[in-house]
């Protein structure tokens, strides 16, 4: 396939009015959508109207002049891109007097533009070359010994792209593409005139502007004037492959653009139903860590973690691996091993790796990383609604009047979803923006940016969310603003009732519950009654709600909510977990949990097992197995011994370091299969080199159970991808594996899992995408769910009774610390913190308010202490009133600083989901690294040693 | 205690029109200070009030108070209204400004005040855009567009939130009506906008006033706080401008109020469906809105018996620059440009012959003697490659040299630029360049630029300036091939009207760029306006 740019209609579509319009183009009759420009009108009859400033994912604007056409009985000459067509219209693109506009007027642009096409980074890729030839200029009589605006110094500050003024051609593309798609605002025209020109922020440099670096502009950009500097160094691409970024829980689809096996850029694909050709920072730009050096690519053993690796042949590696598993099972019996599946491989991969351990190793000792992210989300979602999933699309986001953001911040965890939701919480075509509810204890960049405010902002203490929703229940019940026939209809009455009932009790209202939430009892009520009347609306929410002792409390206050206003089953409204990580909801849907099959059937399910032990041909167990937490536990009472962990750095990601390291020093056998020598690895005895995203084929589900494919664009560095490791593995345990590509995993998983039984590789090749529930009752697909009803039934209201977390303040630990995450960086930071992300965020700081920070005579920059009850980490303050006073926060991206050797080891009551949103610490200026960090750094040190071998094979 | 009346327009304090004042108060006067009549050359003009009416004396020094006050001064104008200038005109619009104390809202009631406005209230708005479209005035701004069209439409587009905009970002040259009127007579334009508002069914509305008129934006502001109950529940505010010339472009006024950068919006959609905050907004010059009172009180008809074919009612016609009589002349449309410039004005200040006149301001044509006889209309101004745009009237004499001219419009357009679109961004700095080179070449034809030596000017010949043909022929077709650029690829009317004053200083006055009339032919045809 050879390389093409993805067609660019110049104006986006109109919006629906159902009304269709038939005028002739060319000589030919179009019959489009009443609304579409002329410009989208003969592109989609398959012509080109020459333009420059015109591209299909901003709003016209009408500036470069080269789309003038000519329409019968009307004076002058419009623009395309900005007329409308219209009923009869007759339209002619070519003519004379057209081409002598549009050649006088790429005179003018060329008379400001450098000849250096051969030499420029952008040549063949270049919309200026290309009008230029289309409009067939031969000569520039302007000189240029005139005015100019070249030779102005190119801004090469951000690590990604560089900024070169002289190649600009003020379009305004970048500008529109900051503001209308990303939503940031950083970009603008300095000047007027001859004299405009694109400047970031206050003419700062691009990295020191608002710039987030989405790429947006960059995509926009005609010329080389915005520019990757990948291409700048390689040339362009001579080929394309649509996959699916490797990140958060959004799923946005890329156009891999290559030359041979190297990789040239990361496009966003318009068509992506996810992303509509949008990306942030790292999707777009953070995938260097692919070919970094400290990736590794032979597997290795040791005997012993004080041991240097030794680097081995993958028949040892794999041989090794499954005779330790069967020798440990010998000696300590079936249940002392198990394996944690990766919410960052692919579905195949994941189904795989809880085959191996149901099939091979003979129990369910498999869970995931969602154990410490979203298991509340499964557990509370299933028990009111019945599935365990967000009930939406993100298209749906566009219909809502009423959006509740609680416990996420979409700007920096889910940026390309924030952009989404920023475009409806702004003005458009006259019509309002959607109003906006924020419940979180940070001022989070969504409750105000440009042209940007949340209605409420409702800044509550840490620990207290079911507090407050139960307050904003409170207020919707005893204030009578429920949806009665909703109710009647769709849910169990009498719950409803006794629900109502204690959610009405006066010790629930807003006033009484202030002094644990500390959040304006007005306030609050404002913010229920607005969620309660203002329309559809939609809560969206995150780790803030998910980890904390009642995290699943509240996830199920959320449901109840969201079904006693009726706010479910219709486009606009519904209960959205914004997931982590890029598959982490394929990974809960795959049977990763100890607990369930594929499909969230529970073990204890004869039919469903038996389905399996028909299909694998051996027993399973009808017990749950062991949770993460457990293994760790069984670990240091010497009854479990082995784990295969793929994909997951438990070391760094789990709370409490030290009791995680105690469980890994007392396992005679972790496997840890992942692309870098992880922190985990410091405490494994076989390393298995793991494949990047780039080097598999497969698919990965985002949080709105969107299904896209994974596609090779090159080949394993490691020589394996991971699910070929994996049946490996199986197969030296004697399983018999003959999957050939991961198609027959996904028919695999198809057969034995009712929700995904209408999902095949052909059908997502021709689709795009399915969104489960893929089925012959939902044949296309479920974009949302819960419309004719409940899948659980009657939608269930359940009683959220408030209690606190035992993790209090006092005076030791007086200040309470939350974690979250940071745009630049991803999870652990094995990825981001491997790319030139470093250039945003080169380390976790403490924020804290100015007045905690002056009352422990705390400078911005100085370093300080962070301890808690489970121990103590050092890093530097950064002064900031977004944390209300007694609250700081801290990111946990960087090994060096260790944010979880300060989190506890609570968690949620019903699955175990870590509090790492709530814990007791004091906060003391400090010399340096503490004890911990000195030792944890020299062992890692000794850890990843690595001994030369002589020509291995 | 005597009673005199003294002009507190911009333009008399610029004469010195303040201390005047002061001297007759300090006499024992009572001085009412009024807007100005609207003849320069009499200003400062004092009016005493004797028992046969005001009498004028103009232009008064400071010593002459005294003279003036015994009757005995020897400038002496007698009744105002009776001098020629004034019984030539047809105040429709300006019947009150230089007669009434502009904030007072007795003086305003006294002389036919509000009476528009009761008759527009009582009737539906639907008749009230009758009335507008039978009258038939065009948009005083320079467009011309019919105004009851605009305002038909706005009432027809649906929703509920709808704005008046009054476009007083008066920016051409010459041109001065506007601030004239608010500052003479505030509350026309307030009754105007307030019709406007019943017959569309808007609440509010805005006047946007340049920033360079300091006096008119606060005599308004002034009148919109003292008329507040009349106009009520329609209410306004004053915006004033930033400097920018294109925002009197009504697009990017409209953003401008929208605290956005002041820059041409593409059209459609029209304003008047999706204009101020996306919402239908009406929005007309100052003149447009100010006519509106005399069309409801006086009928459409008595308005519309004014003019001449397709161009109904009055224009306020401004004569400035070299002009002996210069001032604001309201009239019915018809009236030639020789009779303006020769029999009103004067003839030049500087007793020369008249060689140039522009017509609607900087964008505006120039146009020779020899076409004297156009009469004031619109499509008589279209098809002579011109345009009336605000009415501003600016008289060269004979010492004009017009390739500078054609310059200076081109700079002007390069200054005043939003930078949004290619042909006017870029078109007019190249076309300054190109000027200064047929100015140059048109003393010696054989000056070219020395070319650039060196490896990278050959490698790159295309750039290298000996590649250009600077000689008079290749520039003056390359100045004729960007005219056609700018006026047909531009956005909006800055630069799409550019090129009027620099084709038909080309055409009319082709000795001054080097050339005689039968180097060339006729001038080029004249094509139908930009977008």
């Amino acid at each position: 396939m050879g390389f093409t740019r993805e067609t660019d209609h110049g104006t986006p579509p109109a919006l629906a009015t159902g009304r269709n319009v038939t005028l002739t183009i060319d000589g030919e009759q179009v019959t489009l959508p009443e609304g579409t420009s002329i410009m989208r009108a003969a592109s989609l009859s398959g012509g080109a109207i020459p333009k420059l400033c015109a591209t299909d994912n901003v709003e016209s604007f009408g500036s470069c002049r080269l789309c003038l056409v000519k329409i019968e009985g009307r004076a002058g000459y419009p623009a395309s891109c900005t007329t409308p067509i219209a009923e009869g219209m007759v339209v002619r693109t070519q003519t004379d007097r057209l081409k002598q506009l549009r050649r006088g007027v790429m005179e003018l642009y060329i008379s400001d533009h450098p000849l250096d096409c051969l030499t420029c980074a952008a040549n063949g890729d270049c919309e200026l070359q290309d009008q230029a030839g289309a409009v067939g200029l031969r000569d520039v009589r302007y000189g240029y010994d005139g005015a100019t605006n070249m030779g102005q110094p190119k801004d090469q500050s951000n690590p990604y792209f560089d900024f070169d003024p002289s190649k600009c051609i003020v379009c305004s593309r970048c500008v529109r593409a900051c503001d209308e798609v990303q939503g940031t605002f950083a970009l603008t025209i300095e000047g007027m005139g001859f004299d405009s020109k694109v400047a970031a922020s206050q003419n700062d440099s691009f990295l020191a502007s608002d710039c987030v670096s989405c790429g947006a502009c960059v995509q926009a950009c005609p010329t080389a004037s915005l520019i990757e500097k990948k291409v700048v160094e390689t040339g362009t691409p001579d080929r394309s492959v649509v996959t699916t970024c490797a990140y958060c829980g959004v799923g946005c689809t890329f156009r891999a653009e290559m030359r041979g096996e190297e990789l040239v850029r990361m496009v966003p694909w318009k068509d992506g139903k996810a992303n509509h050709g949008h990306s942030c920072v790292k999707g777009r730009f953070a995938w260097g860590y692919a070919q970094h050096q400290e990736r590794i690519i032979n597997p290795m053993i040791r005997a012993s973690v004080s041991e240097p690796w030794r680097e081995v042949s993958w028949d040892e590696a794999i041989a090794h691996t499954a005779s330790e598993f069967r020798r440990i099972q010998e000696k300590y019996g079936r249940l002392a091993v198990g394996g944690i599946t990766s919410s960052r491989c692919t579905n195949e991969e994941t189904f795989l790796v809880q085959k191996l351990i149901r099939q091979g190793f003979g129990n369910n000792n498999v869970d995931t990383c969602a154990r410490v992210c979203h298991s509340p989300t499964g557990y509370g979602l299933k028990t009111t609604f019945g599935t365990s999933a967000g009930t939406q699309d993100f298209d749906s986001v566009e219909q809502a009047d009423v959006i509740l953001v609680i416990g996420a911040n979409p700007t920096d965890a889910h940026p390309v979803f924030g952009s989404r939701m920023k475009q409806r919480l702004r003005a458009k075509n006259g019509k309002a923006g959607a109003q906006l509810i924020v419940v979180d204890p940070r001022r989070i960049d969504l409750v105000k940016s440009p042209h940007i405010e949340a209605a409420h902002h409702l800044p509550l203490r840490p620990g207290t969310n079911v507090a407050l929703l139960t307050a904003m229940a409170h207020v919707v019940v005893t204030e009578k603003l429920y949806n009665e026939a909703f109710i009647r209809e769709r849910c169990d009455w009498d719950e409803f009732q006794d629900w109502a009932d204690f959610v009405s009790e006066a010790n629930r209202s807003p006033e009484a519950i202030e002094p644990l939430t500390g959040v304006n009892p007005a306030d609050l009520r404002a913010a229920a009654r607005l969620y309660a009347t203002g329309g559809n609306a939609a809560i969206y929410y995150g780790l803030g709600v998910t980890e904390h002792s009642q995290g699943s409390s509240t996830v199920m206050a959320i449901a109840n909510l969201a079904m006693a206003t009726g706010n479910i089953g219709r486009e606009g409204v519904g209960v959205n977990p914004l997931r982590g990580q890029n598959n982490v909801q394929g990974a809960c849907d795959m049977g990763s949990f100890p607990h369930e099959f594929s499909g969230y059937r529970h073990v204890s399910d004869t039919a469903a097992r038996e389905m399996f032990e028909a299909a694998w041909g051996v027993e399973l167990d009808s017990e749950p197995g062991l949770r993460i937490p457990n293994m760790l536990d069984a670990a240091t009472d010497g009854s479990f011994k082995g784990l295969f962990i793929q994909g997951e750095d438990i070391l760094q990601s789990d709370p409490n370091t030290h009791h995680v390291v105690a469980g890994l020093a007392a396992m005679e056998c972790v496997v840890v299969q992942d692309l870098f020598l992880n922190e985990t690895a410091n405490y494994a005895h076989v390393f298995l080199p793991g494949s990047t995203f780039l080097e598999k084929d497969g698919t990965f589900t985002n949080a709105e159970r969107r299904i896209q494919m994974v596609r090779k664009v090159m080949a394993p560095l490691n020589g394996y991808a991971d699910w070929e490791i994996v049946q490996h593995v199986a197969n030296a345990m004697g399983l018999g594996w003959t999957y050939s590509h991961p198609s027959e995993i996904m028919d695999e998983i198809a057969a034995l899992t009712p929700t995904f039984a209408g999902v095949h590789y052909d059908r997502l090749e021709a689709e795009g995408s399915l969104q489960w529930p893929a089925n012959d009752a939902a044949p296309d697909g479920t974009p949302t769910m819960h419309i004719d009803g409940f899948v659980r039934g009657k939608g269930k209201f359940v009683v959220t009774d408030y209690v606190p977390t035992d993790e209090k303040t006092g005076p030791r630990f007086p200040l309470l610390l939350t974690t979250g995450r940071i745009l630049s960086h991803y999870n652990v930071g094995a990825q981001t913190r491997r790319t030139a992300n470093t250039a945003w965020h080169p380390e976790d700081r403490l924020e804290i308010h100015p007045t905690d920070a002056e009352n422990r005579g705390i400078k911005d920059g100085d370093w300080v202490g962070l301890r808690s009850r489970a121990g103590e980490t050092t890093l530097r303050a950064l002064i900031t009133e977004r944390v209300a006073p007694g609250v700081v926060y801290t990111t946990f991206h960087h090994p060096d600083t260790q944010a979880n050797v300060i989190t506890t080891d609570y968690s949620d009551w019903a699955t175990n989901c870590p509090e790492y949103k709530v814990t007791a610490v004091q906060v003391g200026l400090s010399n340096g690294p503490s004890d911990w960090q000195e030792d944890y750094a020299e062992q890692a040190r000794q850890s990843r040693r690595i001994m030369s071998v002589e020509a291995a094979e | 205690m005597t009673r005199v009346f003294i002009s507190r327009d911009m333009a008399s304090v610029a004469l010195g029109i303040d201390e005047i004042a002061r001297a007759f108060a300090d006499a024992g006067c009572e001085v009412v200070r009024t807007g100005s009549r609207g003849l320069f050359s009499i200003e400062p003009l004092v009016e005493v009030e004797t028992a046969e009416g005001r009498t004028g004396f103009g232009p008064v020094a400071l010593g002459d108070v005294a003279a003036i006050l015994d009757g005995s001064d020897p400038n002496r104008l007698g009744d105002i209204a009776a001098l020629p200038f004034f019984a030539k005109q047809q105040r429709f619009t300006f019947a009150r400004c230089g007669i009434v104390d502009p904030l007072s809202l007795a003086d305003y009631a006294a002389h036919g005040g509000w009476i528009g406005l009761d008759i527009a209230r009582a009737a539906e708005p639907r008749a009230v855009v009758d009335a507008v479209k039978a009258s038939g005035p065009r948009g005083r701004g320079g467009a011309g567009f019919p105004t009851g069209i605009k305002w038909q439409t706005v009432l027809d587009a649906p929703g509920s939130e709808k704005y008046i905009v009054c476009n007083a970002d008066e920016g051409d040259s010459g041109t001065f009506a506007d601030r004239m009127l608010m500052e003479g007579d505030p509350y026309c334009l307030i009754e105007g906008m307030a019709i406007a508002a019943h017959a569309v069914g808007a609440s509010h509305g805005y006047i946007y006033i340049r920033s360079e008129y300091p006096f008119a934006i606060q005599t308004m502001r002034d009148a919109i706080a003292l008329s507040a109950g009349r106009i009520a529940p329609f209410t306004l505010e004053v915006r004033a401008g930033a400097g920018a010339y294109v925002c009197g472009e009504e697009t990017a006024l409209l953003d401008s109020i929208e605290g956005k950068r002041g820059q041409v919006r593409a059209k459609p959609p029209l304003p008047a469906l999706s204009g101020l905050f996306g919402k239908p907004t009406v929005i007309n010059n100052v003149l447009s809105l100010a006519a509106v009172p005399f069309i409801l009180s006086e009928g459409a008809e008595a308005y519309a018996n004014v003019g001449f074919g397709r161009s109904r009612g009055t224009m306020p016609v401004q004569l400035a620059g070299n002009v002996k009589h210069g001032g604001l002349f309201e009239v019915g449309f018809g009236i030639t440009l020789g009779e303006l410039v020769h029999d009103i004005g004067g003839g030049t200040a500087s007793g020369r012959p008249v060689r140039a006149v522009q017509v609607g301001g900087p964008l505006g044509a120039y146009f020779p003697p020899s076409m004297f006889d156009l009469p004031f209309d619109y499509e008589a101004f279209t098809a002579a490659g011109g345009l009336i745009g605000h009415a501003g009237i600016t008289v060269f004499d004979d010492n004009v040299d017009m390739a500078h001219m054609a310059r200076f419009a081109m700079e002007f357009c390069a200054a005043e630029s939003c930078g949004k679109c290619t042909p006017c961004r870029i078109g007019s700095t190249r076309g300054v360049e190109i000027v200064d080179r047929i100015i140059a070449a048109r003393t010696n034809e054989l000056a070219r630029a020395a070319a650039q030596d060196g490896t990278l000017g050959k490698a790159l010949y295309s750039r290298a300036p000996d590649r250009i043909d600077v000689s008079l022929g290749a520039q003056t077709t390359l100045l004729r091939d960007l005219c056609d650029t700018m006026k047909y690829g531009s956005l909006c009317a800055l630069g799409g009207f550019t090129p009027y004053p620099v084709l038909s200083a080309l055409n009319y006055f082709p000795e001054d760029f080097g050339h005689f009339p039968e180097d060339f032919g006729a001038p080029a045809p004249v094509l139908a306006a930009a977008e």
